[in-house]
């Protein structure tokens, strides 16, 4: 079966490199045609640059040609989320009060990925500083889910998980504070994977919730998920949240985890009024596969389930409320033209009416009202108190089973337009998602079948610090599945 | 907080330091309340007892040493602000 080269797994790509049937300007311009023809459509980019790419492409094939290659990423085309830094490119979390915005350094991970020779691909639309759950609410406009040019491709990595999904990137980096990559991946068809809080460097991601930001991998297979992951993992001193714990080879502990008996099991929670049973019916029978496979499966309770859409409200709109407040029209960007001189603060508030969209504004207001005199000890520390209890549930059902397995989005890609009205319904399409952001714990989405031609994604959380057993636990469906191989019609 | 809780729109804005529109003043208003009917659940939970959370795996006394190490420029670290000179951000007149 001939695949077209923009739809190659990235680790297949990069054997193609090493071999020198492919070098990486063929690659990069392919990437480029790609984008080029579909674009108009999906609307997965804020921005690009085909001449820097293909620079970048050129010098890693003259490190190739010179004995010098970097390893699997070398000459691999990796697309960013309009939300991390990477020195003189567009930063603008697609957002107007960053319309105009270079960044003057690198991210830590973007380092790490420069080291590693990967070509930085464009800029990824989101929605405006990653608050959403739709890639609607972006100043650029909407991003469309490349099975269904009508739906949403989930969000807010959404310009990620399309591009990966539309062979436009073989890669990308996304960001999750609430499900924010693994919802987008299990939308667009992807594998996404949120890694354990502390693992990956939050230095240079333009911060949305501090304490549940967390930056991860996303790609069209297992295998590719761990090689990014890999590359951007690790501690570092300019995050002082970055954790000390070694890494493994992920790709070499998947293999050592391979045919292991799982225990794995199901939060009852999770699984008690579906809405939409036929989105859930892919999702039970990845369960009876593991079951197949002789895992143990198990019913678990998470029992302050409930509360976590309310807890993440709080503690999400509330950092952001202060990680928002440096975007005054003094240092950054957009300033207006007219404010009031007579009131001092006024060329703030004025400025931030006009750079700010409807959503961002909305959740700034929410959490400045949390935090307000008065109010702090009834909601902020009541909901960080919530927190403790959330992580605990995790603790007490990984000392009976390995993992979870979950649905990741109680439906399918809704239609554009269906929920911006509503956002609290926005909100709770959130649901299996936000609590592993409060528990810090790792997640990942992977692809396990179709509800009227739209992806369903099948999540599994897994204990702190332990990525390569949700690999593992990933790959053993991915292998037995074709789904890495089933692309759009675009 | 057994009465149902009201943003005082006004009040919260300003301190967030935007300016809304009337339109979305009423907007903001209703929604944000039906959200905080919403987040009220939470005080069904006795949480007296229990210790906030800040960082999922709490990481204690991060020191680094104290020493200069960035290497940006003046002229890059104010490439971004609005106007500039002089190496200065150029702000409106605050003091007659």
């Amino acid at each position: 079966m001939t695949q077209e080269i923009y739809y190659k797994s990235a680790s297949e790509l990069s054997s193609s490199l090493s071999r020198g049937e492919l070098s990486s300007v063929e690659l990069t311009k392919v990437i480029i045609e790609r984008t080029e023809a579909v674009d108009d459509r999906v609307g997965a980019f804020n921005s690009f640059s085909a001449e820097d790419a293909l620079a970048q492409a050129d010098a890693s094939d003259q490190r190739r040609s010179a004995g010098q290659a970097l390893g699997p990423l070398d000459g691999i085309p990796i697309g960013i989320k309009d939300v991390l830094a990477v020195e003189g490119q567009p930063l603008t979390c697609s957002s107007k009060i960053l319309e105009n915005f270079i960044s003057p350094y690198d991210a830590t991970c973007i380092q790490k990925l420069k080291k590693r020779g990967a070509v930085l691909w464009g800029r990824l639309n989101m929605d405006e500083f990653a608050m959403g759950s739709s890639t609607e609410n972006s100043a650029r406009g909407a991003t469309s889910n490349p099975w269904n040019l009508d739906c949403v491709p989930g969000g807010s990595s959404g310009g990620s998980a399309a591009a990966v999904a539309a062979g436009e990137a073989a890669l990308a980096l996304g960001s999750d504070t609430g499900g924010s990559i693994r919802q987008p991946a299990s939308h667009c068809g992807i594998v996404g994977l949120k890694p354990t809080y502390g693992r990956v460097s939050r230095f240079g991601l333009a911060a949305f919730a501090s304490s549940l930001d967390q930056v991860g991998p996303m790609g069209r297979s297992v295998e590719d998920v761990a090689l990014l992951l890999q590359a951007i993992s690790g501690h570092d001193e300019k995050d002082s949240t970055s954790y000390q714990e070694d890494c493994p080879d992920y790709s070499l502990a998947m293999e050592g985890l391979k045919n292991r008996k799982w225990k794995l099991g199901l939060p009852k929670e999770y699984f008690a009024n579906i809405a939409d049973a036929t989105a859930l019916e892919p999702v039970e029978k990845a369960i009876e596969f593991y079951r197949s496979l002789g895992c143990e499966i198990k019913e678990v309770s998470l029992p302050h389930t409930e509360y976590a859409v309310a807890t993440y409200y709080i503690v999400a709109t509330a950092e952001a409320s202060s990680n928002l407040a440096r975007y005054d029209g003094i240092r950054y960007t957009h300033r207006a033209e007219k404010f009031d001189d007579k009131d001092s603060v006024d060329i703030y508030c004025q400025s931030r009416a006009e750079g700010f969209g409807e959503e961002v504004k909305r959740r700034v207001i929410l959490g400045t009202y949390v935090l307000s005199s008065g109010y702090y000890d009834a909601y902020y520390l009541k909901a960080q108190k919530t927190r403790t209890l959330i992580r605990q549930d995790f603790v007490n059902a990984y000392n009976e089973v390995d993992a979870l397995l979950t649905p990741t989005s109680p439906s399918p890609a809704f239609k554009k337009g269906s929920k911006s009205e509503d956002p609290l319904s926005m909100y709770l399409s959130d649901i299996y998602t936000i609590s592993a952001n409060l528990a810090g714990i790792p997640g990942i989405s992977l692809p396990c079948g179709y509800s009227d031609g739209l992806p369903i994604g099948l999540q599994i959380l897994g204990q702190p610090f332990k990525e390569e057993e949700l690999l593992a636990i990933a790959r053993e469906f991915e292998d037995a599945h074709d789904y890495k191989n089933q692309h759009p019609n675009l | 907080m057994s009465e149902t809780p009201h943003i005082d729109i006004d009040y919260v804005a300003k301190l967030a330091r935007i300016n809304l529109t009337d339109d979305e003043k009423s907007r903001f208003s209703s929604q944000l309340d039906s959200i905080l009917g919403y987040i009220d659940k939470l005080n069904e939970l006795d949480t007296d007892f229990v210790a906030p959370t800040a960082h999922p795996h709490e990481v204690f006394n991060v020191w680094q040493e104290d020493s200069v190490s960035s290497e940006m420029s003046v002229e890059k670290a104010l490439s971004n602000a609005p106007k500039q000179r002089q190496n200065m951000v150029v702000v409106p007149k605050v003091v007659e």
